[in-house]
C-alpha cells in the first residue's frame, strides 16, 4: 500500500504542476467516461505531431505560405491551451506574432520552441499517464482532484 | 597776359555759375546733361521739355511770403539764398579788383613798354640797319613775350632811363625832351585811365545785369520749383501745408481731383468726409499741438478716392519766436503695400494656425496611440489578471464541494468570498477604466424598463439576506419598451439596489420609475417625501415580525454574500432571456402605452429613484460620493466592505449614456441615489417578438394570466416573508409562474405565503445563532424555500449558478423532498459533511430522470421536455481537442451537442434543424464564424438564404425543411456565443458587430460555459 501512496503523492505532483486547465480535464472524466483525459491527451498528441510535421513542412517552402502557416499555429494555440499547455501556447502566440509579421527566420526559431515545449509536455504528460497506470496497476485509486 | 586774366575771369564765371547748378545732379538718367542748368535760358527750354503742370501746385502766395518772412524755416531758407547772393557779389568784387590790379599792371608795363619803344627807336637812330622785330602790341605772340620779356627789359629800360638822364642833364635839351616826354607820358596814362575807366563803366554794368539778386533768388527758387516737379510729377504724393486752424494754404498733388479755391483755406473736415478723414484731422492736430513730428498710417474711405491707405508724415511749422504756425505735410498712397503686407500678415497667420493645427493633431495622433496601448493594456490585463484569479476561485469553489471539516469549510468560504470580492474589484476597474479610455461601446437594444426593474429585484430578493421589502414602482407613463444599453442600466441598477441593501437593516428598498421632461433632477423634494410615506407604511406592515427576527439578520449582515455573487451574475443573464420571453405581451400592449404608434422615434428621459431606508449618507460626505475608491468613512469600509467603486462606475456610466447620477439622503433615515437617462422610444413593435409566444405558452401555460398583470402593473414587491420563495422563484428564471402558489405580487396572495413562513422564521434565527457560520446562513435560506415552496421542487436549485449552494440544495432535495420545513434546518447543520454524496446524488439523478435533465436551468428543461426534450445546441470548431473538451464540458452541464467543423457545415445544420443555441468558433477554415453568424443573422431577417448563396453556399435544405421552419421559426434569433481566442475587447466588439450574442474567451472553462449557457439556455 505504501508503493501506491507514493505514487499517488508523485502523481498529486504532477498534476499541481500543470495547469488548471488540465485539471478541469481530469475534471471532466468520470465513471461515464473513465478514458476521457487518455483520450483527448493521445488526441492532443497525434494532432500535435501532425501539426509540427506540418508547420516544419510549410516553413521549408522556398515561398512560405504565411497564411497556412498562421493557420496551423492557430490551431496548435488552441489545443494546447484547451489541454493546459501554456507554455507551448505561449510559444505559439509568439510564432504568430511572427507570422504576422512575414519573419521566416523568427517563424522558424518559433517552430523549435514550440517543439521543444510540445515535447517537455508530451513527456510530462506521459509521465503522468503511466503513474495512473501504476496507480491502478498497484491497486490503487487516483486520487480525487476535487 | 591782359587777356589771359580776362579769359579767366569769364572762366570763373561760369565755374561760380556750374557750382550752383551742380546742387541738382549731374547725371540724372542718360540725358542728364540735359537737365543739368547751366544758363537760366537753357532752363527754360529743359521745362519745355519736360512739361510741367503748373496747376498742380496751387500756392497762396501771400502766405508763402507771410511764411518766409515768419516762419523760421522760411527765414533760414531766406538767409541761405541772401547769403549765396553776398558770397557771390563779394565773388564779383574781388574779380573786379582783381581785375583793377591786372589793369594798372598792365598800365606799367604799357609804359614799359612805350619806354622800350622809345629805346629801340634810339637804338635804331644810333645803329640804323639793325636787327629789327616788328612788335604788335595787340599780337598775342608778342603779348606772351613780353609777358616772359618785360622785366630784363624794363631793368633796361630802368637804367636807359637814368643813363639819358644823366648824360644830358641841367641841359635845356635836356629839359624841353623830359618835359615832352612826360607829356607824352601823361598823355599815355590819361588814355589808359580813360579806358580803364570805360572798361570798369562796362564791367560794373555788366555786374548789374547780371547779378541782380531777386532775379537770381527767384530763378533758384524756379529751378527748384521745376526739379521738385520733375521728380514729383508721378510719385503718389501729396505734399501741403496748413496753417494753425489745419487749413490748407498749400497743397501739391499730381492728381488733383479738387480745384485750388475746393482746398485752399479748407480743412481736411470741409474738404472730404468719410473714414479715416476725422483721424487725419486729429492727427495734425496732435502733432500741432505736440510740436514734434510724427508718421501715421491712415485709411481713407471717402467718396473722393475711394478706400486707400496713406502713410503721412506731419511737422509743425514754427515761428522765429516758437510758436506753432501750422503744419507741413506730407502723405503717400501705399495701399499696395498695405495690402501685400496684410496679404503678408494673414498667411503668416495662416501658417501659424496650420503649424498649431500640426502640432495639434501630432499630439492627437500620440494620445490616440497612447489610447491604443492603454486599450491593449486594458485587453492584457484583463486576460492576465482575471484568468488566474477565476482559477483560484473555481479551485476554491472546487474545492468546497469536497469532504472539508467545519473549521476548513469556513476557511473555505472566507476564501471564496474574498476571491470573490477581489474579481469583482478587478471587474470594475476593468469597467472603469474602460469607460474612462472610451473602450467601452454602448449598444441600443429594446428593452422593458418593467422587466429590467422587476428582474433587479428578484435577483436581489434572491440573494437577500436580511428581512428588506424590495418594491418597484413605475408609472404608468413609462413606455413599455424602450432603447438604451440594457446591460449597462442594468448593472447600475443592480449596484445601487445591492449597495441599498448593503446599508439597510431594516425597513425596505426599492426603485421608483417615472418619466421627466428633461435631464433636470427637480423632483428631488417630492421623492423624499414618498420615500418617507413608503417607510412608514412598510414600518406598519412588518414591526412585528421585523423585530423578532433583527437579531438573526443582523448575524447574517456581517458576512457578505460572497458566495451569492454567482448566482447573481448568472440570474441576471438568466433574466435577460426571461425578458425576451416576455416580450411577446408587446402586441396587446403597447397601444396603451404608447400614444402614437406612427409616431418616430422620440426620445424620453426616464426618471429612476432607488431609495433605501438605510443608514443614510452624512451631509458632508455626499460630495465624495461618486469619487473613485471613496466610501463614506474608513468605519464604512471595515463594516460594509466593498471596493468603493461601484457608484464612480454607476456615475460614469450614467454620464457616458448622456444622464446624469444625483443623491440625496438623510442620516439614518435612508437615502436616494437618482439617475435620468434619455431613452428612444420606438413605436413599432418588433414582430419577431411574438414568435416567442410560442415558447412563452409552453413554459407558461399555468401562468399567463400572472404575466397579464405583470407587463402592465406598476407595483411589484417582494416582502420579506417570502425571502426563501423569492429565491426559488427567481432561480427558476420565472417569477410569474410562482404566483399560483402566492408567491407573486398581488397582496391577495402574499397572506399566504406570511402563513406558511411565520413558523420557519424563529427556527431560523436560532439556526444561524448555533452554527453562527456563512454557509449556514445561506442554508437557511435554502431550508425556506424547501418548506415555503414545497411545490417548486428542486428543479430550480441548480440555477443558482453556487455549486455549494445548489449541491447542498440537490442533496436536501433529494433526500427530504417532502419532509416537513421544520425539520430542514437540522438537517442542515449535517449537510457539510455529506458534501461529497452530494456529486453522486445529482449523477444518478442525471442518470436516474434522463428526460428531466434536472442538472441545469432545470426548470425550463423541465418544461421544454413537453415539446423538445432538451436544448439543441451546435457547437461549431475545427480544433478537435476543444471539441472533445467542449463536447464532455457540454456533457458535464447535462447537454447533448451537434457538431461541425466549419461554418459551411454550420449553415448547412442550421438549415437543417431548429437550433436553440449556436457555440461557434470564430477563426475557422472554409468559412469562419463571423461570416457564418452574419448568414445566418441575414437568414433570419430575410427568411431565405439568398445571402449564403450569394457567398456561394450551396444551399440543399429540402422544401419540407423549408417550409417547416418558415412556419414555426424562420424568424426566430438563434443565440450564437462566439468562442475567441483573444479577450481582447476588438474582437469582441467584431462578435457582436457581426450579431453574435456573446463570446467565451479561451481556454473554455466549465465554469465560463456554464455562465454563458445559463443567459442563453432558461
Amino acid at each position: 500500500m505504501e508503493i501506491v501512496a507514493k505514487l499517488q503523492k508523485q502523481f498529486m505532483d504532477f498534476i499541481s504542476a500543470l495547469y488548471r486547465e488540465f485539471l478541469q480535464l481530469q475534471n471532466l472524466q468520470d465513471e461515464s467516461n473513465p478514458d476521457f483525459v487518455r483520450e483527448v491527451v493521445s488526441l492532443f498528441f497525434v494532432d500535435s505531431e501532425n501539426l509540427i510535421n506540418n508547420l516544419t513542412a510549410a516553413l521549408q517552402q522556398q515561398v512560405v505560405d504565411f497564411k497556412q502557416v498562421d493557420s496551423h499555429v492557430h490551431q496548435f494555440k488552441g489545443s494546447s491551451s484547451s489541454i493546459g499547455a501554456q507554455r507551448v501556447k505561449n510559444a505559439c502566440v509568439a510564432f504568430k506574432t511572427f507570422c504576422e509579421g512575414k519573419n521566416i527566420e523568427g517563424c522558424v526559431q518559433c517552430l523549435q520552441q514550440v517543439k521543444h515545449e510540445y515535447f517537455l509536455v508530451k513527456n510530462k504528460l506521459e509521465t503522468l499517464m503511466m503513474l495512473e497506470k501504476q496507480i491502478l496497476a498497484a491497486g490503487g485509486r487516483i486520487p480525487d482532484l476535487s | 597776359m591782359v587777356c589771359e586774366m580776362e579769359s579767366d575771369q569769364t572762366e570763373d564765371m561760369e565755374m561760380e555759375v556750374e557750382v550752383l547748378s551742380s546742387m541738382w545732379p549731374e547725371d540724372m538718367n542718360e540725358n542728364g546733361k540735359q537737365f543739368n542748368i547751366d544758363w537760366p535760358g537753357e532752363d527754360q527750354d529743359m521745362l519745355e521739355e519736360v512739361n510741367i503742370n503748373e496747376d498742380s501746385t496751387i500756392v497762396d502766395f501771400k502766405r508763402l511770403v507771410e511764411l518766409t518772412n515768419y516762419s523760421e524755416k522760411g527765414s533760414s531758407q531766406l538767409a541761405y539764398l541772401v547769403k549765396n547772393w553776398e558770397y557771390k557779389q563779394e565773388n564779383a568784387v574781388r574779380l573786379l579788383r582783381e581785375e583793377l590790379d591786372n589793369l594798372s599792371k598792365q598800365q606799367q608795363e604799357s609804359e614799359l613798354k612805350k619806354l622800350e619803344i622809345l629805346e629801340k627807336y634810339q637804338f635804331e637812330e644810333e645803329r640804323y640797319g639793325g636787327d629789327k622785330r616788328p612788335i604788335s602790341i595787340l599780337d598775342e605772340d608778342l603779348k606772351r613775350y613780353i609777358f616772359q620779356e618785360a622785366p630784363r627789359k624794363r631793368n633796361d629800360v630802368k637804367i636807359q632811363d637814368k643813363l639819358e638822364i644823366d648824360a644830358e642833364y641841367d641841359s635845356i635839351k635836356y629839359w624841353k625832351q623830359r618835359a615832352t616826354h612826360l607829356e607824352k607820358l601823361l598823355e599815355t596814362s590819361g588814355q589808359r585811365e580813360q579806358i580803364l575807366t570805360e572798361k570798369l563803366q562796362e564791367s560794373i554794368e555788366n555786374l548789374e545785369r547780371q547779378s541782380s539778386p531777386v532775379e537770381e533768388l527767384s530763378q533758384v527758387l524756379k529751378r527748384a520749383d521745376n526739379f521738385l516737379h520733375f521728380v514729383l510729377q508721378n510719385a503718389p504724393v501729396v505734399i501741403g501745408h496748413q496753417d494753425n486752424e489745419l487749413r490748407y494754404r498749400f497743397i501739391y498733388n499730381h492728381f488733383p481731383s479738387l480745384r485750388e479755391e475746393d482746398i485752399i483755406g479748407k480743412t481736411d473736415v470741409e474738404i472730404f468726409t468719410g473714414a479715416g478723414v476725422k483721424e487725419s484731422q486729429d492727427f495734425k492736430r496732435e502733432v500741432l499741438e505736440r510740436g514734434i513730428p510724427a508718421k501715421r498710417e491712415i485709411t481713407f474711405d471717402t467718396g473722393l478716392f475711394g478706400s486707400k491707405t496713406f502713410l503721412i508724415y506731419v511737422e509743425p511749422v514754427f515761428s522765429k519766436a516758437g510758436e506753432t504756425l501750422g503744419v507741413n505735410y506730407m502723405g503717400m498712397e501705399i495701399t499696395d503695400q498695405v495690402r501685400k503686407r496684410e496679404k503678408m500678415a494673414k498667411l503668416r497667420e495662416e501658417i501659424a494656425v496650420q503649424k498649431a493645427k500640426e502640432t495639434e493633431l501630432n499630439k492627437t495622433i500620440h494620445i490616440t496611440e497612447e489610447t491604443m496601448r492603454a486599450k491593449q493594456m486594458l485587453a492584457t490585463m484583463s486576460h492576465e489578471i482575471r484568468s488566474p484569479l477565476s482559477g483560484v476561485v473555481s479551485m476554491t469553489e472546487i474545492l468546497s464541494t469536497t469532504k472539508l471539516d467545519k473549521e476548513q469549510r469556513q476557511l473555505v468560504n472566507v476564501m471564496l468570498s474574498s476571491g470573490d470580492l477581489v474579481l469583482q474589484l478587478i471587474n470594475d476597474i476593468l469597467d472603469l477604466s474602460k469607460v474612462e479610455s472610451g473602450v467601452m461601446k454602448l449598444e441600443a437594444t429594446k428593452f422593458r424598463p418593467r422587466e429590467v426593474v422587476k428582474h433587479v429585484l428578484q435577483t436581489a430578493a434572491a440573494s437577500l439576506q436580511k428581512i428588506l421589502t424590495l418594491e418597484g414602482h413605475i408609472a404608468e407613463d413609462v413606455p413599455i419598451e424602450v432603447v438604451g444599453d440594457v446591460l449597462r442600466i442594468r448593472q447600475i441598477l443592480t449596484n445601487l439596489i445591492s449597495n441599498a441593501i448593503k446599508f439597510t437593516h431594516e425597513g425596505k428598498v426599492g426603485i421608483k420609475l417615472y418619466v421627466v421632461s428633461g435631464p433636470c433632477p427637480d423632483v428631488k423634494q417630492g421623492s423624499h417625501k414618498r420615500m418617507a410615506s413608503d417607510h412608514s407604511k412598510v414600518l406598519a406592515k412588518i414591526c412585528k415580525e421585523d423585530k423578532c427576527t433583527s437579531p438573526s439578520n443582523n448575524a447574517l449582515d456581517r458576512k457578505g454574500s460572497g458566495g451569492c455573487k454567482d448566482a447573481d451574475g448568472a440570474n441576471e443573464r438568466l433574466l435577460q432571456k426571461g425578458e425576451g420571453n416576455y416580450s411577446e405581451q408587446n402586441g396587446a400592449s403597447i397601444e396603451d402605452e404608447v400614444d402614437d404608434p406612427n409616431q418616430q422615434e422620440t426620445t424620453v428621459w426616464i426618471r429612476c429613484d432607488v431609495y433605501d431606508t438605510g443608514i443614510g449618507i452624512p451631509e458632508n460626505a455626499i460630495p465624495t460620493l461618486f469619487k473613485k475608491y471613496m466610501q463614506v468613512g474608513a468605519d464604512t469600509a471595515r463594516k460594509y466592505g466593498g471596493t468603493g467603486l461601484g457608484l464612480a462606475i454607476c456615475k460614469q456610466l450614467a454620464e457616458l449614456m448622456g444622464g446624469h447620477m444625483t443623491v440625496s439622503s438623510k442620516e439614518h433615515h435612508g437615502s436616494t441615489f437618482t439617475f435620468i437617462l434619455p431613452y428612444k422610444v420606438s413605436p413599432v413593435c418588433d414582430s419577431s417578438d411574438d414568435n416567442e409566444e410560442l415558447t412563452e405558452m409552453d413554459n407558461h401555460d399555468t401562468s399567463s394570466e400572472g404575466n397579464d398583470d405583470d407587463i402592465n402593473s406598476g407595483f411589484f414587491q417582494f416582502q420579506p416573508r417570502t425571502l426563501g420563495s423569492l429565491f426559488s422563484s427567481h432561480s427558476s428564471g420565472r417569477a410569474p409562474k410562482l404566483s399560483p402558489n402566492g408567491f407573486g405580487y398581488n397582496t391577495l396572495n402574499k397572506t399566504n405565503g406570511f402563513q406558511v413562513n411565520s413558523h420557519s422564521f424563529p427556527l431560523d434565527s436560532n439556526t444561524s445563532k448555533e452554527t453562527g457560520s456563512v454557509e449556514d446562513a445561506c442554508s437557511v435560506a435554502d431550508a425556506v424555500e424547501t418548506c415555503s415552496d414545497p411545490e417548486s421542487t428542486f428543479k430550480h436549485t441548480r440555477n443558482s449558478g453556487n455549486p455549494s449552494t445548489s449541491g447542498r440544495e440537490q442533496k436536501i432535495n433529494g433526500v427530504l423532498d417532502h419532509t416537513p420545513c421544520l425539520s430542514s434546518p437540522n438537517s442542515e447543520t449535517t449537510n457539510s459533511d455529506q458534501g461529497e454524496i452530494t456529486e453522486k446524488i445529482e449523477k444518478s439523478q442525471i442518470q436516474e430522470q434522463p428526460d428531466k435533465s434536472s442538472e441545469c436551468s432545470s426548470s425550463k428543461d423541465a418544461q421544454i421536455s413537453k415539446t423538445s426534450l432538451k436544448p439543441k445546441i451546435l457547437l461549431v470548431e475545427d480544433n478537435k481537442i476543444l471539441v472533445m473538451v467542449t463536447r464532455s464540458m457540454m456533457k458535464q452541464l447535462g447537454h447533448d451537442i451537434d457538431i461541425v467543423n466549419n461554418g459551411v457545415e454550420a449553415l448547412r445544420a442550421v438549415q437543417r434543424y431548429r437550433y436553440d443555441l449556436i457555440l461557434m468558433d470564430v477563426c475557422m477554415p472554409v468559412m469562419d464564424g463571423l461570416q457564418t453568424t452574419r448568414l445566418i443573422r441575414s437568414y433570419e431577417e430575410s427568411g431565405n438564404w439568398d445571402a449564403a448563396k450569394d457567398a456561394g453556399i450551396d444551399v440543399e435544405v429540402s422544401p419540407s425543411n423549408t417550409s417547416q421552419r418558415s412556419d414555426e421559426s424562420s424568424t426566430k434569433r438563434i443565440p450564437i456565443i462566439a468562442m475567441t481566442a483573444n479577450a481582447i475587447s476588438e474582437s469582441a466588439e467584431e462578435c457582436y458587430a457581426n450579431g453574435m450574442d456573446s463570446f467565451v474567451s479561451k481556454p473554455v472553462t466549465l465554469q465560463k460555459l456554464k455562465e454563458s449557457l445559463q443567459q442563453y439556455l432558461p
